[in-house]
């Protein structure tokens, strides 16, 4: 059988060996911690504690600002320093809850539920009130993606263990470790959902997790394991819904549509601790590696640490890097410093020694084609890239510009090093921006 | 603040293809079918390839230092069109030819539309059938020391006999310096197509077309003898996979170069067969070339997801 994939994408160098064999190390968070009130898509969250307060752990600091909003709970136990704006990984400054860490790391009660005995609503509410989030990097709040129009048509629940960015294994290392609580968390996912099977689509570079979580889901009816092709941008949403099911949906449609919810493999094991444990978002993986940092491994953070203390526990710098990057190497944000906090969606910190995109400079296009092939949106992102520079909007839109997902393959494999992936992401922003007023 | 980390959008690595890279590939997959050429026809030709290329490389860094531009010589594209200029040469060719063409194909052809990736024809084809246009005599005499007479293609065409199959594929006839050899142009275009910097697309659907073309209306059937002669007697295998794969004057889209390839196909069967001339490779090409921007338009790839939308709504 042909393998399970999608047409175009690229075989970046992996870099995933520098860290995905040391196991998860978890660290003791110190000094004062950061919780930006917008760490996800949607109304910034509500600040519900104020200056002076004695905080817990697991206790909420931030109320949803709306429906598609979501909570925001203290992480260690301390006192509120204040609330002020604080720069984040994207640049900008935002409003931010301040807590000085008294490090006793005392925690609120939490109840524990038998999933089998709540109902829908309930798993929804429970899913809502912790403030889980998209973990993979949009930070789409969980609960309304978890709430399409028509539950009953969703077919597929599909759990993305793709992670095809390179040099990540904050996923791989889960899987391995914790596997049962992803399996656990995609069951409850499945309850929601009476006509829905799960589908655990991982990447065929991660065999021992394909046989450890085929092993683990043997006895279950509704849950399949599915090894797709490493390649790319296997765990883009649309690419991996059509590989898993052969179903494809353009950028105006939501997954729901083709009958499929998708959500990663932190965000499931997110959805587990706060349905089975009672447990609201405050930890997650994070890879730090890169080969400037002397110890690349992945570490189980709380929310609101600042990078500078995982860059320590990593052993510090081996040289000074260039570039670190918030996230992978083919979507992250590069950041000019360390300072920010760890959100929600930090998936990882990259930092390496040279930067190879200023190290080359653009020069003319030669029309090769590579980026047609590369390009999953089967767009033609050398033409978009004119027409953005142009700032032609109509004919950006009529070659369907918007289709691009900014994966950043066309810039990848561009022998002439031009920023396609870059016009054509801020031409969009300035079309999406327009429509939104 | 202290000392700042770069930053840029995604992504933010690349591959290590650069233009350079491919372009040098190209100058090296020609090399089998260069010294093949120089070894058939003799010193005169070497010297014309080497007066040819030099007359290309210095014509555009001569031009960029005129119009004070960077000077862009080392992107090796300039090499690649005065190597495959220096194959559609005649090899008793006068040196000269060679610095006209060189400097018609870099200046007129390439520079004066905006230099590398905006000329809408083969700056190497441009600049022969201006040499053909100009130079009529000189560019369709294949008399040398080694051969006497009429190409494998015209010597058929005037219903003399062919060559013998082996040389024509060997590449023991008479013929421009770089097209006799099928033998020394496929290694170069395996290995192109082994280092991907070309693939089958254009050159199977052009040579594929050509064939059923030739069969249908050429009046030979099916005669094998004729099909090879016509793949290998003339200038075909240099144009499939040299020249109508030029990066700049192809289609960029994969369904716009499959039509391309067929487009040439048949149009070089028609110049062929019904032509005047018993050549018509760089006739097609050039036709073709000025036909990409009209191909691209119609073949416009369907976004990812985007069909199924259409018939839900239809």
């Amino acid at each position: 059988m042909a393998k399970l994939t999608f047409r175009g994408g690229v075989h970046p160098y992996e870099g995933k060996e520098l860290s995905k064999d040391k196991p998860m190390k978890t660290i003791v968070p110190k000094g004062e911690m950061v919780y930006p009130l917008s760490q996800h898509i949607g109304a910034p969250a509500v600040p519900v504690v104020k200056k002076g307060d004695k905080v817990l752990a697991g206790q909420k600091i931030a109320e949803a600002g709306g429906f598609v909003s979501a909570p925001i709970y203290a992480t260690v136990s301390g006192t509120v320093k204040t609330i002020e704006p604080r720069r984040v990984v994207t640049g900008d400054l935002v409003n931010s809850i301040i807590i000085d860490n008294d490090g006793l790391l005392e925690e609120v009660e939490y109840t524990a539920h038998d999933p089998e005995k709540l109902n829908k609503k309930e798993i929804l509410e429970l899913i809502k009130e912790a403030g889980v989030v998209g973990m993979g990097g949009a930070g789409f709040p969980t609960h309304v993606k978890l709430s399409p129009k028509e539950p009953e048509k969703i077919e597929y629940v599909i759990a993305n263990c793709a992670e095809c960015e390179p040099y990540l294994t904050s996923d791989y290392r889960r899987m391995l470790e914790e596997p049962q609580k992803l399996i656990d968390g995609l069951k409850i996912i499945l309850r929601l959902f009476d006509h829905a099977q799960g589908i655990l689509a991982v990447e065929d570079n991660k065999p021992d997790c394909i046989e450890l979580l085929t092993r683990l889901t043997e006895q279950e009816s509704k849950i399949t394991v599915k090894a797709l092709k490493t390649k790319y941008p296997q765990g883009a949403e649309r690419q991996l819904i059509y590989a898993a099911t052969g179903r494809e949906i353009n950028s105006s449609m939501l997954p729901a549509d083709a009958g499929c919810v998708v959500d990663n493999v932190d965000t499931i094991v997110a959805v587990y601790h706060a349905v089975a444990e009672g447990k609201p978002l405050m930890n997650r993986i994070v890879t730090v590696t890169g080969d400037a940092v002397n110890d690349p491994r992945n570490f189980y953070v709380r929310i609101g640490m600042n990078y500078h203390d995982l860059i320590e526990e990593a052993g510090g710098f081996k040289t000074e890097p260039e570039k670190v990057v918030s996230g992978g190497p083919m979507m992250g944000f590069a950041l000019f410093d360390l300072n920010v906090p760890t959100t929600k969606t930090a998936s990882a910190l990259l930092c390496l020694t040279k930067d190879e995109v200023s190290a080359m400079a653009p020069s003319p296009c030669i029309n090769c084609g590579r980026c047609v092939d590369a390009c999953p949106g089967r767009i033609v992102p050398r033409k978009l890239a004119v027409l953005a520079q142009h700032g032609d909007e109509e004919a950006f839109v009529a070659n369907d510009g918007m289709e691009c997902c900014e994966c950043g393959c066309c810039s990848f494999v561009c022998p002439a090093k031009r920023q396609l992936t870059q016009s054509i992401k801020s031409m969009r922003k300035t079309i999406l921006g327009k429509r939104k007023k | 603040m202290e000392k700042m980390f770069k930053v840029s959008s995604n992504p933010h690595i690349r591959s290590k293809d650069t233009t350079s890279r491919i372009m040098q590939y190209v100058a090296l997959a020609l090399l089998p079918a260069m010294i093949f050429g120089i070894f058939n026809f003799g010193m005169h030709a070497m010297f014309l390839v080497m007066i040819t290329v030099s007359a290309t490389v210095l014509s555009e860094y001569i031009y960029d230092r005129c119009m004070k531009k960077e000077i862009s010589i080392g992107d090796f594209s300039a090499v690649v069109t005065g190597l495959l200029l220096a194959l559609n040469l005649p090899p008793e060719a006068p040196l000269w030819v060679g610095v006209i063409g060189g400097v018609f194909a870099i200046i007129v052809v390439k520079m004066l539309f905006g230099g590398l990736g905006q000329n809408f024809m083969n700056p190497a084809l441009g600049a022969r059938c201006f040499l053909i246009i100009s130079f009529t005599s000189i560019m369709t005499n294949f008399d040398c020391d080694a051969y006497t007479g009429a190409t494998p293609l015209a010597a058929i065409k005037a219903g003399e006999g062919a060559p013998e199959l082996i040389d024509m594929i060997i590449g023991r006839t008479a013929g421009t310096i770089g097209e006799t050899s099928m033998i020394a142009l496929l290694i170069g275009a395996a290995f192109l197509l082994v280092m991907k910097v070309i693939d089958l697309r254009v050159p199977g659907a052009y040579i594929l077309s050509f064939v059923v073309f030739i069969v249908l209306f050429s009046g030979h059937g099916l005669e094998l003898d004729y099909i090879v002669a016509q793949l290998a007697g003339g200038g075909l295998m240099l144009g499939a996979f040299f020249m109508a794969t030029d990066y700049v004057t192809r289609p960029i889209t994969k369904n716009g170069q499959y039509v391309f390839g067929i487009f040439l196909g048949i149009m070089t069967g028609i110049f062929r067969i019904f032509g005047p001339s018993a050549e018509g490779v760089s006739y097609a090409i050039i036709l073709g070339n000025l036909l990409v921007p009209l191909i691209e338009k119609v073949t416009k790839p369907t976004a990812f997801g985007k069909k199924k939308t259409k018939k839900e709504a239809a």
